[in-house]
């Protein structure tokens, strides 16, 4: 897929919590935005911030094509992301885009249920991919997981596209929505669900825990295949500096391009 | 518009703007950004005669104007570059120059008899200085004599011109530039990382897993630029220069200072296409200083 580098308007900047915001971009020179697959994510250059050197990886939440817009939720988690969580409306943000290689589409007869299962910022590539899962015929449902309801981010987008189940470790709830008390790997939903395929986006200990859980499922029960989307430390994006290299049972593969996203029987969890 | 090509070795550049190894991979994923065949040329990832896995995850600390690295050498080994990659690179119209490296002399050997025998091969770098190998790499370029020993044998095998990459991590760069000059090379290159370390003094650990890396990118610049100016005053061979490149004007400060080419290195993970603004700048700061030669600049510095 064809890379590049883009200036992006800010359109709106949204915060949504403490540590979550929303950018809402869309190319300076008015450019449609290229073809993005779900799972992807961006580097972004974070300008005028001396302490910040390299450029952000960051998620694709959803490319909305009517709009021409580039949606990213990030979380504030040290200097680069502060920044750009003053950015306003207007302000100009470099892009390295589309970068890794993304959740697989493959909706058949044999794959039509999917299970998205995102904790925390992790949600993040699940709207986009949801929302592409759709178009190819398939049924998704969401599986999101945070302390509270407060850190769940994006519910209402989220129920635009699937069945919306949440876990929360504090109790609380959203109104009309499956809440229940716990971890995501908790939810009842995935004893009485039979998905055909899952995708988790979330804390390490999060994603183990779910590829653990569906390692240890009759084979009968288990989904064709369940992915996993990393996000160790990267510089270059592009598969040259191999710095983000994850220990894969076929070796250490790059992130930024073997990856984010990975089968759970290829990794060593 | 100047004349921008330059000469190092015999090798012909046709301009001074090379990329570093191990922050350009093997060029191809840059074709989205840049049209590769306007650099002066580009430098492959580090290889040894044998493949490396490499060191643990993690391998990167983000510092204040740079960042520390500990890949160690991840690489799939000479004979597989030779048969498997090379032949993608063969038929670009600059020069594809292959950095080798080794743990000892015999690898080293080996190797620049290999890549010898590829006529699309113009040149090697030969690597006595990376920092994240356990064995050999910096060990051959902190010494004189031991840098001297291996580049010898390195030259008895390797016909082509045979530029070395020195590290800066010693007490004086510009005697190992002499030893190696002694032993048959035909330029150097500099420098290659700082031995650098980052600390977590939350969780009270290193950030990396080898504890120290090689610390690259802008804050190493005037340490790069020292070195060089050492260097040029040292030796009579021709120097490439680089350490913390990121724009035109950085590269025109390595070329006063005496480097008749240079090599941007992490600055292409900020900007992939950082290079040919590089380019363009050398050329405008030319015609604005009425030079008719990229030549006229090299060791210009007035001191």
């Amino acid at each position: 897929m064809k890379k590049y580098i883009t200036d992006f308007h800010v359109v709106t900047n949204e915060q949504l919590s403490d540590r979550l915001f929303i950018l809402r971009l869309t190319p300076a020179d008015g450019t449609p935005i290229a073809t993005c697959l779900p799972g992807q994510f961006v580097e972004l250059r974070v300008d005028n911030e001396p302490k910040v050197f390299l450029r952000r990886p960051i998620s694709i939440h959803r490319v909305d094509r009517e709009s021409n817009e580039l949606w990213l939720l990030i979380q504030r988690a040290g200097d680069g992301t502060n920044k750009l969580a003053n950015l306003r409306a207007r302000d100009l943000l470099n892009i390295l885009y589309p970068l890794g290689s993304g959740f697989t589409i493959d909706v058949d007869d044999q794959v039509k249920k999917y299970l998205l299962i995102g904790g925390g910022v992790g949600v993040a590539p699940l709207l986009e991919t949801g929302y592409q899962l759709v178009e190819h015929g398939a049924q998704v449902s969401f599986l999101l997981g945070g302390k509270s309801c407060a850190e769940i981010a994006q519910v209402a987008q989220f129920r635009k596209v699937g069945k919306v189940y949440i876990t929360t470790e504090d109790g609380s709830i959203i109104e009309g929505v499956d809440c229940q008390r716990g971890f995501v790997t908790q939810h009842s939903v995935l004893r009485e669900g039979s998905f055909d395929a899952i995708r988790v986006c979330g804390p390490g200990p999060m994603m183990m825990a779910v590829a653990r859980m569906v390692s240890c499922w009759k084979q009968n029960e288990r989904p064709h295949f369940c992915e996993v989307s990393l996000e160790n430390k990267m510089a270059c994006g592009l598969g040259v500096c191999l710095c983000c290299v994850e220990d894969t049972k076929d070796g250490h593969k790059c992130v930024c391009t073997d990856g984010p996203v990975f089968d759970i029987k290829d990794l060593k969890w | 518009m100047a004349n921008l090509s330059t000469n190092i070795a015999g090798l012909t550049l046709k301009n001074p703007v090379l990329t570093a190894s191990g922050t350009f991979g093997y060029g191809t994923e840059f074709s989205d950004f840049i049209d590769l065949e306007r650099l002066g040329g580009f430098i492959v990832k580090g290889t040894t005669l044998l493949p490396r896995q490499g060191n643990p995850y993690p391998r990167l600390a983000e510092t204040p104007s740079g960042m520390i690295n500990a890949v160690g050498l991840q690489n799939k080994g000479v004979e597989y570059y030779i048969t498997h990659i090379h032949p993608q690179l063969a038929s670009l119209k600059t020069n594809v120059i292959v950095n080798l490296s080794g743990s000892c002399i015999e690898d080293y050997v080996e190797g620049a008899r290999m890549l010898n025998e590829v006529e699309t091969i113009p040149a090697i770098e030969l690597n006595i200085s990376c920092p994240n190998v356990k064995a050999g790499g910096m060990g051959f370029g902190t010494r004189p004599g031991m840098a001297a020993e291996v580049v010898k044998a390195v030259r008895a095998v390797y016909k082509k011109p045979l530029i070395v990459k020195l590290t800066p991590n010693v007490t004086s760069i510009a005697e190992i530039a002499k030893a190696v000059e002694g032993a048959g090379a035909d330029s150097v290159s500099l420098i290659n990382t700082v031995l650098a370390m980052a600390v977590d003094a939350e969780r009270q650990r290193p950030v990396l897993s080898t504890v120290t890396g090689g610390l690259s990118g802008a804050a190493i610049k005037p340490i790069a630029l020292r070195c060089v100016w050492q260097v040029y005053n040292a030796v009579k061979i021709p120097i490439v220069g680089l350490g913390g490149i990121m724009d035109a004007t950085d590269a025109i400060e390595f070329m006063l200072c005496g480097a008749r080419a240079i090599e941007v290195g992490t600055a292409n993970f900020i900007d992939p296409a950082v290079t040919m603004k590089i380019i363009d700048g050398i050329d405008e700061y030319l015609d604005r200083h009425g030079c008719q030669n990229v030549s006229e600049i090299v060791g210009a510095l007035k001191v």
